[in-house]
């Protein structure tokens, strides 16, 4: 199968790389969810926060990169958009050793939003390469990365599973049904990461923890845009009805209950 | 008054649950059967810098507060006892001793490696005929001019044969009674050091006991800890932060049980519901929680009062006693509500209860700590 995204890099490119990793805060996965009164939103009163854990890998293996790059990588910078209470996960990232942090003073109303607001801030830094998570565990929204490359208008690859160097370009690995496909893109360019990324979420060491006291944490203003979406309702699904327990002599009974009740015959 | 823990506090917590409960857990069992060390996850969790987190960045340590090791030798603990004592002996018998009572020379040479985690200490002080009764040491020190030399059986001893480095107790001028008690840094290679076999213990098996004898082992002058005759207040100084330690870990066999044994009442059912609608038995939940809940503040007011430079001997042997204590009540109940399940290894309560019969008796019995808790109490 030809490759209409293979490019051939410049190689004196392939120095003083910046990574911008997008992170997202999503409450713990093992959170019992509950709704607000009016079913509008998510009540998050005594949710424990983390880092999304597709953004998790992907923080995980910008570090891997930066340490075997020989210096060629430069600096990883986390971002986030979100209120004060996204903190903790930007300096989780920071302990786990990126170099700088930002946070998008914003409330995260959605995917366009969000990308939108990244975009800005990655006009004005500029980045060779963008990690963003496949999509993040909460509203599993699944767009920021591709909605970034497009306000970007640079290229972005989806469910890429592994990133590596060959020679002086990035190489990917896209799973894909029945198989995978390796491919590079011009830089800049979006990754759009999914598990297998990196194996395990790194843990921060105790030194990385103190380092991370002093490494900076920008608070950037938002910039003016409108979201173009609003949750109308959630709905929680129903909770499954108990198991009937059909004799196994019985079978008259099961057609009846498969029929009438089950709806499936 | 404050409760919360702090942000850096609630991510020290999480990477050790997170190392617990992703590597820990996968070989957990099979080493405690086959009483093997964890050498390599003694090696992350050094990586990691949970061997030194107590000691100052300055001496090559991860500078964290002593509540932040509450919580991480918690979370070590619900998992594998074996290790977090690596950990506890490491941190805040060895280094601690090292930090606050060594000199420049020897923080340079010994500690630093220590809070690095490269290597790992030992404190031995405990003998045959003198284990709650630190002043009979019989293990001598004879002042050489130059050098000391030792001679005598230590017994007990955590990390025996894992740690490079020794602090060993020994009795210099026996005439003096305490006062003639020495502390010294022993490198394990030293001729005359040998090691009697591993002990085959009951719990914590995959911890590394041995005892270990001196003959005429030459030790430098400059390898005493403090002035002369200062060893029996090193030892007791050391042992009070080491209590904050065991306290931790007993803490964290018990909140470990008590998390295996409530899920396990969620997933189990009998005569028609989950047996934790029964009431004998979430009553059962219920106590261990509130026991749970006790260890862990008086646990973190030990380590609170440490950090802020305030007098914790009493606290910590509070700590101490009651975590021990709670944490063989609750690893019992554990394996009784598990039933049968409890009672086989797969299911890790009955190991939990027995690394935590162990919490009662070293770095002070239980019995011990109450001597000190009562005596303060004539203060």
């Amino acid at each position: 199968m030809s490759n209409p995204m293979k490019t051939v890099f410049h190689p004196l490119k392939f120095k003083n790389m910046k990574i911008l990793v997008c992170i997202s805060n999503v409450p713990d996965t093992t959170t019992k969810i509950k709704l607000s009164g009016d079913k509008k939103s998510v009540d998050m009163t005594g949710v424990q926060w983390v880092i999304n854990p597709w953004d998790e890998l992907a923080l995980t293996r910008a570090m891997e990169l930066k340490e075997k790059s020989g210096g060629k990588i430069e600096k990883v910078t986390a971002i986030t958009v979100g209120d004060k209470i996204c903190e903790p996960i930007l300096r989780k990232a920071l302990a786990v050793g990126a170099d700088n942090a930002v946070r998008i003073d914003a409330v995260a109303s959605d995917d366009y939003y969000v990308a939108a607001q990244m975009a800005e801030y990655v006009k004005k830094e500029s980045f060779d390469m963008i990690f963003a998570g496949i999509e993040s565990s909460d509203y599993n929204g699944s767009a920021v990365g591709s909605m970034l490359s497009e306000f970007l208008d640079i290229p972005s690859i989806s469910s890429v599973s592994n990133v590596d160097f060959e020679g002086d370009s990035f190489v990917m690995k896209r799973t894909i049904d029945g198989g995978s496909e390796t491919v590079d893109a011009a830089l800049p360019m979006v990754a759009v990461v999914q598990k297998g990324i990196a194996i395990d979420p790194r843990i921060p060491a105790m030194r990385g923890i103190m380092m991370a006291r002093k490494k900076p944490l920008s608070v950037e203003a938002p910039v003016d845009i409108e979201a173009t979406s609003e949750f109308i309702e959630f709905e929680m699904p129903q909770p499954k009805p108990p198991v009937k327990m059909v004799d196994a002599e019985n079978v008259g009974e099961l057609f009846s209950l498969l029929h009438e009740e089950a709806k499936v015959l | 008054m404050n409760f919360e823990y702090s942000e850096e506090q609630i991510m020290i917590q999480q990477a050790a649950r997170d190392y617990a409960q992703r590597e820990l857990i996968k070989d957990v069992t099979e080493r405690d059967e086959k009483a093997e060390f964890p050498t390599e996850h003694i090696k992350n969790l050094a990586e990691l810098g949970f061997l030194g987190m107590l000691v100052g960045e300055e001496w090559d340590g991860g500078g964290m507060d002593t509540v932040s090791y509450v919580l991480a030798m918690e979370e070590i603990s619900k998992v594998d006892a074996s290790a977090s004592v690596v950990m506890s002996v490491n941190n805040s018998l060895v280094c601690y001793g090292l930090e606050k009572y060594g000199t420049d020379a020897q923080r340079e040479k010994y500690l630093k490696p220590l809070a690095r985690g490269e290597k790992i200490g030992a404190f031995l002080l405990s003998e045959p005929e003198a284990g709650s009764d630190a002043t009979k040491q019989r293990t001598t020190a004879v002042d050489k001019g130059d050098h000391y030399l030792i001679n005598g059986t230590k017994n007990w001893i955590t990390n025996a044969n894992s740690a490079s480095t020794y602090l060993v107790i020994a009795h210099t001028h026996p005439e003096k009674g305490h006062r003639g008690i020495n502390a010294f840094i022993v490198e394990k290679d030293t001729p005359g050091i040998t090691l009697g076999p591993h002990e085959n213990k009951m719990g914590m098996r995959s911890s590394d006991t041995h005892s270990v004898m001196f003959t005429d082992v030459i030790v430098p002058k400059e390898n005493r800890i403090g002035e002369d005759g200062f060893g029996f207040k090193f030892a007791m100084k050391t042992l009070e932060g080491g209590r904050i330690g065991i306290a931790s870990q007993a803490l964290g066999l018990a909140s470990g049980a008590l998390e295996r044994a409530l899920q396990y009442s969620l997933e189990r059912k009998a005569f028609g519901t989950e047996i934790f609608n029964h009431q004998s038995l979430a009553f059962k939940l219920s106590d261990m929680a509130v026991k749970v809940e006790n260890a862990r503040n008086l646990c973190i007011k030990a380590a609170w009062l440490k950090d802020q430079g305030l007098p914790y001997g009493t606290a910590s042997a509070m700590a101490k006693q009651y975590a021990a204590d709670i944490a063989m009540e609750v690893t019992t109940e554990a394996v009784q509500i598990h039933g049968g399940y409890g009672y086989v290894k797969e299911y890790h309560v009955e190991r939990l209860m027995r690394e935590a019969k162990l919490t009662q008796i070293y770095e002070g019995t239980s019995e011990v700590q109450k001597i000190i808790i009562s005596r303060s109490l004539l203060k």
